[in-house]
């Protein structure tokens, strides 16, 4: 990634704050009625008042988790699948098809099956967002380690180098970034998978009290829950880029 | 007086070979190189020399022991190649720099003489030696990336030297240079080489590259590539660019430009539209 200039820092702080002075526009002067969307003010408040209730924190509590479950599973996996399928050509040519198709699938459609396997709890969710998490990671890995280049492979091969060398010392670097943006677009999907399964369906979680908020009428308590979920997943986001950033730059120049 | 055994001054020996690509017996069948043979003496510059998909490259990968050939055998050093690489007797240097981007000059140097298994102590000594010998000594902790090319393939070239293999394997080394850095560089390696006996078999397709480094040029037919004939180039190395102005040089360069000509207008041929009967 580019490193930004002051210049395009100030443009983006500038874009967030419209977003935020066209809100409190909205619900001050454009009259969008309190139950659609209430006023910064009062989103802000019922906030504060939610942190300070253990609820809160065991809804946050499940919900990590969960994600983190999750995404262990779906990154152990789609690594070890998607390095064992490049092991041979003939198995990576029949299978990456099938799985960036499945991927195209909205796999939203098979929550209800998540649901009936697993149940109402946490499980589900889990399962559910391990799934989709599963496939960019594999991809992202198959095409990493099917497209090591020819020549540093012929090269190694012609000074003597054992499978173990090879693997280490030119698969593993050469496909190392690919894999690392893989992972982040694994998490990012696991992050939406596992609260949008608690929204739809849950009873307990960040997304259960979303959804519950929606229900009862409380647009304080519903807004409250999407800002924090937003600042969590912009925060989250701009550390897994730095993340990827530094060990990518570090790694391959 | 006895015969000097033979085994002993021949370091490479190739015997009928020939070589297939494609299915057996599909359109895409290719033959490659038909039922080549030849002998290359210890301490000789060897050039192969032809037009481009003779087969030239195909002949140093089986060598090398890259692949197996579909008939015939490859002798390095009185062993048997079997589609097996000998690291001990053999280098490579190939045409793009393989030098691995994610380590610095000296760790891919590293790297490549910890493959061949020789003692760790001795991996910075002979590193700093080859690259002290090609001038790049001072570039030991850069990048790949941050070199020229023509900076690179000279550090490609010093990495197959430092492993001080009898036999050195160069396929079109300098192919991807400018015309100025790859008379430079051709000059170093005839340098470099008086200096050490090695064996050396050279890919090329410029004539001049071919008639100022080797000691004999196989000028090789279109595909499928056969020898068509040997030259001997009679100059001691090192060579100083000198050589380059005699006559002799000329005559050597026009001789084998004779020799490719046909060869390389049946290649050209071959990949043209078919041409209508009778015209």
């Amino acid at each position: 990634m580019v490193r930004l200039s002051a210049q395009s820092r100030i443009i983006q702080a500038g874009f967030l704050l419209a977003m935020g002075a066209l809100w409190y526009y909205a619900t001050a002067v454009g009259g969008v009625h309190r139950l659609l969307l209430p006023p910064p003010g009062e989103v802000w408040k019922t906030f504060y008042g939610l942190v300070q209730t253990e609820e809160f924190w065991r809804s946050v509590k499940v919900t990590f988790w969960s994600i983190a479950q999750a995404y262990f599973i779906a990154a152990s996996a789609g690594i070890i699948a998607g390095y064992i399928l490049t092991r041979s050509k003939l198995i990576t040519d029949i299978m990456e098809p099938v799985l960036s198709g499945l991927f195209t699938v909205p796999l939203t459609l098979l929550l209800p099956i998540f649901i009936l396997f697993f149940g109402i709890g946490p499980a589900s969710k889990i399962a559910y967002g391990a799934t989709y998490a599963f496939f960019p990671v594999a991809l992202n890995t198959i095409a990493a380690f099917a497209h090591v280049e020819e020549r540093w492979l012929r090269a190694a091969q012609s000074m003597g180098a054992s499978r173990w060398s090879t693997f280490r010392h030119v698969l593993i670097p050469s496909a190392f970034p690919v894999v690392i943006t893989g992972l982040r677009i694994g998490f990012v999907i696991c992050f939406a998978s596992v609260l949008g399964g608690e929204t739809i369906a849950s009873a307990v979680g960040i997304g259960h009290n979303i959804s519950l908020s929606a229900e009862q009428m409380e647009p304080g308590r519903l807004y409250a829950w999407i800002a924090f979920v937003t600042v969590t997943a912009v925060a989250l986001n701009l550390l897994l880029s730095a993340i990827e950033n530094r060990v990518v730059k570090r790694d391959r120049r | 007086m006895s015969a000097p055994d033979a085994n002993n001054d021949v370091a490479i020996s190739v015997r009928n070979i020939t070589q297939r690509f494609g299915e057996a017996g599909s359109p895409d069948e290719v033959l490659a190189l038909d039922d080549v043979s030849l002998d290359i003496k210890r301490g000789e510059f060897v050039c192969l020399l032809g037009p481009s998909g003779c087969g030239k490259s195909t002949i140093l990968n089986i060598v090398g022991g890259l692949f197996k050939p579909t008939q015939g055998t490859a002798t390095v050093a009185g062993r048997l190649v079997e589609g097996a690489p000998h690291p001990d007797q053999i280098a490579f240097v190939f045409q793009e720099s393989t030098l691995l981007p994610w380590y610095t000059v000296i760790e891919n140097f590293r790297i490549a003489l910890k493959f061949r298994g020789m003692n760790k102590a001795e991996w910075d000594d002979r590193a700093m030696a080859a690259l002290r010998a090609v001038g790049m000594a001072s570039f030991a902790r850069h990048y790949p990336d941050q070199l020229s090319v023509g900076m690179r393939q000279r550090v490609n070239m010093a990495r197959g030297l430092c492993v001080e293999t009898p036999i050195l394997l160069m396929d079109e080394p300098f192919a991807a240079l400018d015309e100025q850095t790859r008379m430079v560089l051709g000059e170093d390696l005839s340098q470099l080489l008086a200096a050490r006996q090695k064996t050396i078999v050279f890919v090329t397709h410029s004539l001049a590259e071919a008639v100022f480094l080797s000691d004999r040029i196989f000028v090789m037919t279109a595909r499928p590539g056969k020898i068509k004939t040997i030259i001997d180039v009679n100059e001691s190395h090192p060579r100083s660019p000198d050589f380059m102005l005699e006559p002799r040089f000329s005559e050597l360069r026009n001789e084998c430009y004779a020799l490719l000509r046909d060869e390389i207008r049946r290649t050209v041929a071959a990949q043209r539209d078919p041409q209508p009967a009778g015209t």
